[in-house]
């Protein structure tokens, strides 16, 4: 009774072994769990599960071919458009990966900004010294990558006058982003110094609210939405590609309108 | 075999057939994005689209489109180099047009030389011609709605380019449904594009 009941835990402990060893790297587990299924081609086709991770890997190979030709086609010189206070959505839709009663709660008053990586000078910021700097608005484009765009006015600072308050690395070849909703992205240097693209501090004239993103986000006009972080904790500068929450898990890192 | 009896040399049958990859993997993935914000009050069932998610579904979008684009490119390309536009798609004329398709409502259209294009033909390949052309456009626009200005304002806006987009897909969908009835009713045809003869 009890031999075979022995040998059947061997081989449970072999399965899962084997099994630990077939998963993917952490990074590419939750695109794998998403599953990019061949979907309805796969019945036209006859393709087998089998063949699902290659046809993934080179899907990503194209996908960062796109990113390429995306920075080719960049030009920091066209401005998005822009529009009248009377163009813009209301109530502008609320957007995250998690629903309203998880926005996060940070205290403005203690609040401070990290800076790190490829700049000189690394000291954190206050909100107040951040509202100290030179503040633009602008009334632009919102796009998803799901398709629904909505006009939105954001104001605060232009980015390129942070990234040049901080020291900042303007050869480096990225911006990332750290957010207290465990978010994260990342950004190319040319679109972060694009004109428009702003270190956001208010939504139509008031302190952003927490729904948009409080105490502040990166809204970039030339990017999908999910290029646009909220609730920005941190703030660096690198070489290395630090992918993206949704990026990492498929969705095109340039993300480029 | 005797050359002079190919009727679609080997480079149109070859640009045909991935053509045809290349939409149906466009079309199905492009319904997998439709889904996550649909413009109308209905969505595409989930069996019939491709990608599994909208990242997964945008993956294939976007690696189609080259096909689409590249293949396209050469077929348009070949078609002007041997004038086989000229040969195949003109003279067509609203009279002949309206004659053609008189006669095949009556069933007498005739199918015996299928080296020539009845009228009702020249127009439905023609019309996929723009209309592929017209779906890349608005989805150039849509892409790179900031990059590409008068793209944006000639489809009349970001959101406009999507309802573009979308009615060009359509009506794409549409023709193609009309074309394959077509093929099943003169299956000679569908040997023509695979044999040449």
């Amino acid at each position: 009774m009890f031999k075979p009941k022995k040998i059947q835990t061997l081989d449970e402990q072999a399965i899962v072994k084997t099994a630990l060893q077939a998963m993917p790297q952490p990074s590419r587990r939750l695109f794998l769990q998403r599953g990019l299924s061949l979907g309805g081609l796969s019945l036209l086709t006859g393709c087998t599960l089998a063949d699902e991770d290659s046809v993934e890997r080179a899907l990503m190979r194209v996908s960062t071919f796109n990113d390429k030709v995306q920075a080719w086609l960049f030009n920091p010189n066209k401005l998005a458009p822009t529009y009248p206070d009377s163009m813009i959505t209301r109530p502008f839709p609320f957007n995250a990966f998690y629903g309203v009663e998880d926005i996060p709660k940070i205290n403005g008053d203690s609040f401070q900004l990290e800076v790190g990586g490829l700049v000189a000078n690394k000291r954190p910021w206050s909100l107040a010294q951040l509202h100290a700097l030179p503040q633009v608005s602008q009334v632009t484009r919102h796009i998803c990558v799901e398709g629904w765009s909505a006009i939105g006015k954001w104001g605060g600072v232009p980015f390129a006058t942070f990234l040049q308050h901080i020291g900042a690395d303007l050869t480096a070849k990225y911006v990332g982003f750290k957010c207290a909703d465990d978010y994260y992205t990342s950004i190319d240097m040319p679109s972060a110094l694009q004109a428009q693209t702003q270190l956001s501090l208010t939504y139509d004239g008031q302190i952003l609210p927490p729904e948009y993103g409080y105490p502040m986000k990166l809204r970039i006009a030339t990017k999908l939405g999910y290029k646009n972080p909220k609730h920005i904790q941190a703030i660096y500068v690198t070489n290395v590609n630090p992918g993206g929450y949704w990026e990492d898990q498929g969705y095109n890192w340039f993300g480029g309108s | 075999m005797n050359r002079a009896q190919i009727i679609h040399p080997l480079w149109l049958r070859l640009t045909h057939w991935i053509n045809a990859l290349a939409v149906v993997m466009m079309v199905m993935s492009g319904w997998k994005i439709y889904n996550a914000s649909p413009i109308f009050h209905f969505n595409f069932p989930e069996e019939i689209t491709l990608g599994g998610w909208l990242g997964g579904a945008l993956l294939w979008h976007f690696f189609a489109m080259w096909l689409l684009m590249a293949n396209g490119l050469i077929y348009l390309g070949l078609n002007l180099v041997t004038k086989r536009f000229k040969r195949k798609f003109v003279p067509i004329s609203p009279r002949s047009l309206l004659l053609d398709l008189l006669d095949a409502i009556k069933g007498k259209l005739a199918h015996a030389d299928l080296s020539h294009y009845n009228q009702p033909q020249k127009l439905a390949y023609l019309f996929i011609i723009i209309d592929i052309t017209l779906l890349v456009l608005s989805g150039l626009a849509i892409w790179k709605s900031v990059q590409l200005p008068l793209l944006r304002e000639l489809m009349g806006g970001y959101d406009s380019a999507r309802i573009v987009h979308f009615v060009a897909m359509s009506t794409l969908v549409a023709v193609v449904a009309v074309h394959l009835v077509m093929v099943a009713l003169v299956p000679r045809t569908l040997l023509l594009m695979i044999r040449g003869r």
